[in-house]
């Protein structure tokens, strides 16, 4: 058996690049030229120029975060990332108005027959600009906005402005400050009062130009009463060279609202996918987070539920994949800023070989605060003994009427057992495929049914790549 | 005629040899039983027949029907139709017993065609029906907090369910009391047939009780050193493994 161990993974699935034609392309490196480019080209109003050209400001002031964070992230050039590109399609509106590569490259993420009428709510991100916005006709008529970021600030300013940037402000961080400067594409969701959007909203998105930087930008708000389900799912094609993926997602639930946010990510090993997620949940609203994070180099991403009214209820479950040469950075903050305020996380995650995993928690309630709860339980599987994990859990609950539970465990594949299921006709790949997906599946019976089946099959994907 | 021929076999682990030259030929539809003192080299025999990595063949060769399946990976070796059931059956969390066996029986499957779940389904209960398995145990994990009987009947599940050539038992016995040896003796009796061989790998004649033997190997120190009928068995029985190793003190001393 081989022993190298930066073995290339098979992604027959994602490895496919259908010819490009950039009709709006800002060229490499980042300056106020590129941001004042970018607004040009979209036709965007006077005060995203200046939130864009101030979040450049503190892009360029900020130092990256490797007094914490892993030096790998030196190795980005910023210099040689294309900040802005764009088909030059429009947002389509209906399935025949899409174009057939595009079909095409749906057709190859597997995404089955049956689901493609879901895609009647969809948004799919290629490039940079959304080529394809399909509002189902039942959502828009119970008043539901579902479109793109560009289209949401300049039809629909009076609900954008109001949050847009206050969940996660531009200086939160060095990524979300440079998402600021130069986003494109990513959703723009509102829910109005009471209105329970029955069919999840999907968007597939990939990056499908070399060297090229992807910053969505996704504000959803739920209002009183409303429930909605967003799903995220990307594949990416494989380049030769790192392609950075620095995404900002702020979720807003209003007093009793519900807002689910799925992700299922599969990047190529070249991809750097650092990305700033939170949620603000009012009085009695419920935010959960489901993030599922397979393949690229570095992923940092800890999505973060500020819970601000009471008995407002957060949950992160997350599970991250680390194979060969992989670093995934996750985890999970939960600000508790009311009263009765619950929060729930759960990590697992899985180092391959040289694979790494970290899981870095924050939760935090003040001691003003009563009947407070949180819980944690982060589990570790190791498979082969190169793999590495490791828990950075900051815990700090303050005050006597609030509680806390966290709970860790690693365990490990051992040779044993997968003899033992090689010889019951397994072959090694699907020995380990099957007790990673033991491993994750009390969680995955979480999910949404198309996402843990795709799940599934990934961690297939992912497993057989990583023998030799 | 079918037959698994382990002829002249060595195996080192961790350096030390502990199969040293043992030859065996189980015949299709035969039940061989293998019988030895404690460090005799009886589960490391049904070790390096599955290809475990840890075992280092040094010499000799095991031919499946004529093909030799010593190159072959464990998990070929195990399509080609040989099944172990272990000693220690490992756990695998999180993972059904159905779903584990299910993803089995499809890995058996020729490339492109998929199992029919009905009639798997039919096929498990059945199964499970002989071997007075509760159907709760389907969606429970594999092995995880079984007991050791549980295990065993699992072992012998799979077995009934993956349909090999040549199965080897590696001390079913151990750890069952009389009731459970009963039912799993039952299930493998049941198995047995023209198109199975089987090797019973035991340190008790207790297990010759309910699942007779055609023929009786005596192993000591990586040998077959006696074969005979079911009454060799019983002599040792009655002997005890020191009769066998006196015998061979003598003409090691000639």
């Amino acid at each position: 058996m081989p022993t190298d161990t930066t073995i290339d993974f098979d992604r027959s699935v994602g490895d496919f690049v259908y010819p490009e034609s950039h009709e709006y392309d800002a060229g490499t490196g980042l300056t106020s030229d590129t941001v004042n480019y970018i607004v040009d080209v979209k036709g965007e109003p006077e005060w995203i120029r200046e939130f864009r050209l101030k979040a450049l400001d503190t892009f360029e002031a900020r130092p990256m975060p490797t007094h914490w964070a892993s030096h790998d992230l030196d190795a980005i050039n910023f210099d040689k990332i294309r900040y802005y590109l764009a088909n030059g399609q429009r947002p389509t509106r209906s399935w025949d108005e899409v174009p057939d590569d595009v079909k095409r490259t749906f057709e190859r993420l597997g995404i089955p027959e049956q689901e493609r009428k879901f895609l009647a709510g969809v948004e799919a991100q290629f490039d940079s600009e959304a080529v394809y916005s399909n509002i189902k006709k039942a959502v828009g008529e119970q008043g539901v906005i579902f479109t793109g970021s560009t289209e949401g600030l300049k039809q629909h300013p009076e609900i954008f402005r109001k949050w847009f940037g206050k969940v996660i402000p531009t200086g939160d961080n060095k990524f979300s400050a440079l998402n600021s400067a130069v986003f494109s594409g990513g959703s723009f969701i509102y829910v109005p009062p009471g209105v329970k959007v029955k069919h999840p909203l999907q968007a597939y998105f990939r990056i499908n130009a070399e060297n090229f930087g992807q910053f969505e930008r996704t504000l959803i708000i739920a209002d009183e009463g409303s429930e909605v389900m967003y799903m995220e799912g990307c594949t990416a094609p494989k380049f030769e060279t790192a392609t950075l993926h620095s995404a900002v997602v702020e979720l807003v639930a209003m007093k009793g609202a519900k807002i689910q946010y799925v992700t299922v990510q599969n990047w190529s090993a070249n991809v750097f996918n650092l990305v700033t997620k939170r949620a603000i949940a009012h009085e009695e609203a419920e935010v959960k987070w489901i993030d599922c994070n397979i393949g690229s180099r570095l992923t940092m991403k800890y999505p973060g539920v500020v819970l601000k009214g009471r008995k407002a209820r957060g949950e992160v479950l997350s599970i991250a994949l680390a194979s060969n040469g992989q670093h995934q950075d996750t985890g999970a903050k939960m600000i508790h800023a009311a009263d009765e305020t619950t929060s729930n996380i759960i990590s697992k995650s899985i180092s391959v070989g040289t694979g790494r995993a970290t899981y870095r928690g924050l939760v935090h309630v003040p001691r003003h605060l009563k009947h407070c709860k949180n819980n944690t339980e982060c589990d570790a599987l190791l498979i082969n003994s190169q793999s590495r994990t490791d828990t950075y859990p900051a815990i700090t609950v303050r005050g006597t009427g609030n509680a806390t539970q966290h709970e860790a465990s690693v365990s490990q594949v051992s040779a044993e057992q997968i003899f033992y299921m090689q010889q019951r006709g397994l072959t090694e790949g699907q020995a380990m495929s099957l007790s990673v997906n033991g491993f994750v599946n009390d969680l995955v019976r979480q999910f949404p049914m198309e996402y843990s089946v795709e799940l599934k099959r990934l961690i297939d994907l992912e497993m057989e790549g990583s023998v030799g | 005629m079918n037959s698994l021929v382990i002829k002249d076999l060595h195996a080192n682990v961790a350096g030390t040899e502990i199969i040293r030259g043992l030859s065996l030929e189980i015949e299709s539809g035969k039940v061989h039983a293998v019988m030895g003192p404690n460090g005799s080299g009886k589960s490391t025999l049904a070790k390096v027949l599955g290809g475990h990595p840890d075992y280092e063949v040094t010499g000799g060769e095991v031919l499946m029907d004529g093909e030799d399946i010593m190159g072959l990976e464990p998990d070929e070796r195990a399509r080609k139709g040989l099944f172990i059931a272990f000693q220690y059956p490992m756990e695998i969390p999180g993972v059904s017993n159905a779903n584990f066996l299910r993803s089995a029986v499809q890995a058996r499957l020729p490339e492109g065609e998929t199992l029919d779940a009905t009639e798997y389904y039919a096929r498990l209960y059945q199964k499970m029906d002989l071997l007075e398995i509760d159907r709760k145990f389907t969606a429970r994990s594999v092995n995880e907090g079984f007991s050791g009987g549980e295990k065993k009947r699992n072992e012998i599940l799979q077995l009934a369910m993956l349909e090999p050539r040549y199965a080897i038992l590696d001390e079913t016995d151990s750890g069952l009391d009389i009731d459970a040896l009963k039912i799993v003796a039952n299930g493998v009796n049941s198995l047995r047939g023209p198109g199975l061989g089987v090797l019973l790998i035991t340190h008790y004649q207790r297990l010759l009780d309910y699942i007779i033997p055609d023929v009786v190997h005596v192993m000591v120190k990586g040998r077959i050193v006696r074969t005979g009928g079911k009454d060799l068995a019983l002599e040792l029985e009655e002997k005890g493994y020191d009769w066998i190793k006196d015998e061979l003190e003598e003409p090691a001393a000639v």
